[in-house]
Formats: C-alpha cells, sequence, structure tokens
C-alpha cells in the first residue's frame, strides 16, 4: 500500500467504527457535539501513535507470550500523559469527555493496531498506520457528533444553523440519538460498500 | 451509610444510568454477544462476578496503595493491570474449583480484559465515592454494592437485546441493516424507553 493509501485507508476503507465496529463506546458517548469528538479524536490519535511507535520499536524485545500485557502498559502510560496535560491545560473539554479519556485504555482500534499492525511492522509504517487510523476514528466521531448536533441542538460548533424557529430535536444528544444515528449510519455504509462493489463488477 | 443511599445506587446503576444504554460502557460485547440468550446470559453472569470483584480490588489498591504513597495520577495504568490480573486469575481458579462453571463462563472471561465497562466502573467508583470524602465503611460498601449492580444493569441489557435479536432473525430487514446496524436501532428505542426511568427520584 502506498504511503498515501496508509493515511486514507482509515477513512472509508478500513474505518474503524463503521467497517470494523471497534471503539463503539466512546464514540456514541462523545459525540453529542463536534468539539468533543475533536478533541477525543485528537486524544485517541495521539495515544495511537505513541503506542504504534513504541509498540514498533519495541517489537523484536517483547516475548510473544507476554505480549498483551506489554501492550497495554505502553498504552496505559500514553493514556495517562493525555490525562494529565488536557486536565491541566483543556480543563473543560476533559471535564466534558470525563471518564472516558481514562478509559481509551479499552478502546479496541488501540489495541487492535497493535496487535494487528505496529508489532509486525516497521517504525515509519506503523507511524503512518497511527495517523491514518487516528483520522479515520476521529472522521468517525466528527460525523456522528455533526448529524447528532446540528439536529439535537440546532448548532455546528456551537454556533446556530438554523433560523431561530428551529425546535432542535433533543432526543438526538440524548443516548437514543447516538444509537439510532449510529445504526443508520452504519446501515448507509454497508450500503453504499455493495453498490461500489457492484460497480466494480459491472466494470470488469 | 444509610439504607436509602444504599437503594438509590442499586436502582441508579441498574436502570437509571444503566450502562450499556445510558452511559455507552461495554457497548462491543453488547453487540457481539447478544445473538442468543444463553450465551447473552453466561456473558451476563462472568461480567457481574468479575465487576464486583474489580471493584472490591481497585478500591484496596486506590485506598491503601495509590493514596498513601501519593501517586493517585497512576490509577489508570494501576487499574487495568489489576483488572486484567484479576481476570487471568479468575479463569484459572475456576478452571480448578468449578469445570462446569469453567466450561459454560470460560470462552467469555478474556473478552472481559477489554471491557470498558470493568474500566469505567472501577473509575466511576472513585470518582463517585472514594475522592468525596466518605467514611471509609460507607465508600467501601457503596463501591462494591455500585459494582454488583452496575453488573446486574449490563446483564439486564444483554439479556433483554439477545431476546429481541432471536426474534428479530425472523424478520425481514432490508439487507444493509442486518446484523449490527438494526441491533442499534433496536439499543436506541430501549435507550429511550430506560429514559422513562430518569424520573425516579430515590433517597
Amino acid at each position: 500500500m502506498t504511503t498515501m493509501g496508509q493515511l486514507i485507508k482509515g477513512l472509508y476503507k478500513e474505518n474503524p467504527v463503521f467497517r470494523l465496529a471497534l471503539g463503539l463506546c466512546p464514540t456514541l458517548a462523545v459525540s453529542t457535539s463536534v468539539e468533543n469528538a475533536l478533541g477525543m479524536g485528537a486524544a485517541a490519535t495521539f495515544v495511537l501513535l505513541g503506542s504504534n511507535i513504541t509498540i514498533s520499536l519495541l517489537r523484536k524485545l517483547i516475548p510473544a507470550k507476554v505480549r498483551i500485557p506489554c501492550f497495554i502498559v505502553v498504552i496505559a502510560s500514553f493514556v495517562t500523559i493525555v490525562e494529565l496535560v488536557m486536565g491541566a491545560y483543556l480543563p473543560e473539554l476533559s471535564k466534558s469527555l470525563g471518564i472516558f479519556i481514562p478509559l481509551i485504555v479499552v478502546n479496541c482500534i488501540i489495541l487492535g493496531r497493535a496487535e494487528a499492525f505496529s508489532s509486525k511492522n516497521g517504525l515509519a509504517l506503523s507511524i503512518l498506520d497511527g495517523i491514518g487510523m487516528g483520522i479515520g476514528f476521529t472522521f468517525a466521531l466528527v460525523l456522528i457528533a455533526a448529524i447528532r448536533e446540528v439536529l439535537g441542538d440546532g448548532k455546528l460548533f456551537g454556533y446556530m444553523v438554523f433560523g431561530p424557529g428551529f425546535q432542535p430535536a433533543l432526543i438526538m444528544i440524548m443516548a437514543p440519538g447516538a444509537f439510532i444515528t449510529m445504526g443508520l449510519l452504519m446501515g448507509y455504509f454497508n450500503l453504499l460498500d455493495e453498490k461500489l462493489k457492484r460497480k466494480a463488477e459491472g466494470k470488469r | 451509610m444509610d439504607l436509602g443511599q444504599l437503594f438509590a445506587i442499586i436502582i441508579g446503576a441498574i436502570f437509571v444510568s444503566n450502562f450499556v444504554l445510558m452511559r455507552f460502557l461495554g457497548l462491543c460485547p453488547f453487540v457481539g454477544v447478544s445473538k442468543d440468550s444463553d450465551s447473552a446470559l453466561g456473558m451476563g453472569m462472568a461480567v457481574i462476578f468479575v465487576m464486583t470483584m474489580a471493584s472490591l480490588v481497585t478500591w484496596f489498591i486506590y485506598t491503601y496503595v495509590l493514596v498513601p504513597l501519593d501517586i493517585v495520577y497512576l490509577r489508570t495504568i494501576a487499574f487495568i493491570l489489576v483488572i486484567a490480573t484479576l481476570v487471568q486469575f479468575v479463569e484459572m481458579v475456576m478452571e480448578k474449583t468449578s469445570p462446569t462453571l469453567h466450561r459454560s463462563l470460560g470462552i467469555y472471561l478474556p473478552l472481559i480484559t477489554t471491557n470498558c465497562a470493568v474500566l469505567g466502573v472501577a473509575v466511576i467508583n472513585v470518582d463517585d465515592f472514594m475522592v468525596t470524602g466518605l467514611p471509609r465503611a460507607a465508600s467501601f460498601i457503596y463501591t462494591v454494592v455500585n459494582g454488583l449492580s452496575a453488573g446486574i444493569g449490563f446483564t439486564l441489557a444483554l439479556i433483554l437485546m439477545a431476546a429481541i435479536r432471536e426474534r428479530l432473525d425472523l424478520v425481514d430487514i432490508p439487507k444493509p441493516m442486518r446484523g449490527i446496524p438494526i441491533t442499534f436501532i433496536v439499543a436506541g428505542l430501549m435507550a429511550m424507553a430506560f429514559m422513562g426511568f430518569a424520573g425516579l427520584k430515590i433517597g
């Protein structure tokens, strides 16, 4: 795969949320506003990049039998860094993301990439993979958050989108809205996939 | 410590802020293991057990190790290691002492290590009961009860979902929506129903 391919594979082809159904909990929980989504995406991308780099460098030193605990310690260390930095410089964001910052540790995307990619590939590829997957995760978060914020709050990035007569559907920024948006988006991505496949077959 | 408060914690963790439907914790097993009610029950039991144990153990680690040594900022690393070890340990003990139980729950145990609901309950316990200056006995009991109730709430949602999905198998669903997407839509409707509990005022 080319460099560009590594970077954009997370957007659609291997999108961690819509295609692989990984990292669902933070995706649904923090997608109440685009701002939160971007914060979460940035935090997860940082951890993903850090853990991919570290694990790729250490991949020949880590014994296969205890690799999972080793990966978890590496990931947890980066999460702690994020927790402390965010608490110090972005206290408001840190408050609104709440327990989902420490829970980046158990985000299956990060452990999944460590196990499936960076423990088997060199440094350069692992960095690209980390950035690519981070972009894909952030893209999914922002997409869901944008839909929920616009419909549920009438805003985007905190700015009003519609006129004052708009009645926001409050349900969209509450729990049920998250599940339903997610379900519909996943269904849409499946449909898109099928169409693309049919098109590719038609060409042949 | 009073019983009213305890009751509020139990109802809160099971219904009002149900871990799966309201707090979005443990969605991977919720989607993955809810295909039939037998495995849902097995997974649920394993989660109840591990969550209760994890709450108990992380309380001791927090109160007697992290706070005295003034390394509270390491709690994420400490908790995840403790939970991973605990799950491994439970699996080994279960294999030796009760092979029957191990056969029915064993395959779910490794999945639980990366279940964010378990680490989630440990972190929520710290935020709700340990840094708030409650007396030690009260904070201990609240913590364990919260772990147990959160596990029960998770199991309730999982079993309800499994029962619905067994029926969904017989329904004509548009092809792109089959599987995970329709599960999310159903979860959304369930969450709407669970929102009804939010009006409860207890304690």
